[in-house]
């Protein structure tokens, strides 16, 4: 890291006030949001493809999205935890 | 919103919207055991579960009408959709816990977006927590009843086929992943979502009744967020059924993986 940004940053700090842990939520959405978005567009994908497929591939696609969902949930918990 | 707080002194509601002090203390063994406004409602969701379920099942009819219509489709969508689909026929002696599960959260959740309750019950950590413990001590002792206690957890921590190295590092994965992982996830998904639409929606309606109020340009935007805010009071409507669905197929694909071992 540059001594500029170093600097920069050190100078942020007397000047930004609020909570980092937000900043930390915000940062946690960006995985998760990206894996959703991959899991339902390939969802629609594999439909459209084969609409007879429906019924097999929706029930997977709700587990999937739990299970990517919660990375941004476990952010969202801590970001009161570690305030 | 930061912006009119510091201005106009705007109160946003915070985490302490889900602080109930206690209407009746009692502490047994050290334990606080006192009852306040969440576990009233507890008790209110579980008589309007139970009187559903009675008056829908008191006198069966062989051609359903009516309430006996809505609750058989219920439990027919948790049976078809649910355990057919993820257990198969062996799973359906868990359809009452699932059916259970499922009801429980979904009218907990729903109190959520009700008005004159408007709190949603899942919204305090200890109702997720006791339904995840129990979901998995159930697909343990499945796990243990069906395929035996030294099986049962071979199967969980050194599934077979896999190189003996590899085992340093993948049985310590298995273990926090199926044991600690699982629970944790399910109560903190259902607990999250529910704070989060709790909080969206205080923070909706307040702020739209304080623009309302404000007798300024801001009065315009505050009709813009009341139209909004009634677009996610069904939005959370959704979310309530979608997290009851999501908990209890979670629930069901966990005891399925514990009936079948893994090849």
């Amino acid at each position: 890291m540059s001594l500029a940004l170093v600097n920069s940053i050190l100078a942020a700090k007397e000047t930004v006030s609020g909570s980092v842990s937000i900043i930390g939520y915000g940062l946690g959405t960006l995985g998760p949001g990206i894996g959703i978005g991959f899991l339902v567009g390939k969802t629609v994908e594999g439909i459209s493809r084969q609409p007879e497929a429906a019924g097999a591939v929706r029930p997977l696609m709700f587990i999937g999205l739990a299970l990517v969902e919660a990375l941004a949930l476990f952010g969202f918990a801590l970001a009161f935890v570690v305030s | 919103m930061t912006v009119l707080a510091q201005r106009e002194g705007f109160q946003a509601p915070g985490i302490e919207e889900f602080e109930w002090p206690n209407l009746v203390d009692l502490h047994l063994f050290g334990i606080d055991l006192g009852i306040n406004r969440v576990v009233l409602q507890m008790f209110l969701v579980a008589l309007v579960v139970w009187l559903l379920f009675f008056l829908a099942f008191r006198t069966p009819k062989l051609a359903p009408a009516g309430l006996q219509n809505v609750m058989e489709s219920l439990v027919d969508f948790i049976r078809n959709q649910i355990v057919l689909e993820n257990i198969g026929p062996d799973g359906l002696r868990f359809l009452p816990y699932l059916t259970t599960l499922f009801v429980f959260i979904f009218f907990g959740n729903l109190g959520g977006v009700l008005p004159l309750i408007s709190f949603p019950l899942n919204g305090r950590m200890a109702l997720p927590a006791i339904m995840a413990i129990s979901s998995l001590l159930l697909f343990i002792s499945v796990g243990i009843s069906q395929q035996g206690f030294l099986h049962y957890f071979r199967n969980a921590l050194f599934p077979p086929g896999v190189p003996a190295p590899i085992y340093i590092l993948l049985t310590p994965i298995e273990l926090v992943s199926t044991f600690i992982v699982r629970p944790v996830t399910l109560a903190i998904r259902l607990l999250a979502n529910m704070i989060a639409g709790h909080l969206i929606l205080s923070v909706f309606f307040v702020a739209t009744g304080y623009m309302l109020t404000s007798m300024n340009i801001s009065t315009l935007f505050g009709v813009g967020a009341l139209l909004f805010a009634v677009a996610l009071v069904a939005f959370e409507l959704f979310v309530a059924g979608l997290q009851a669905y999501v908990f209890t197929i979670l629930s069901a694909v966990y005891i399925a993986g514990a009936l079948e071992p893994e090849h």
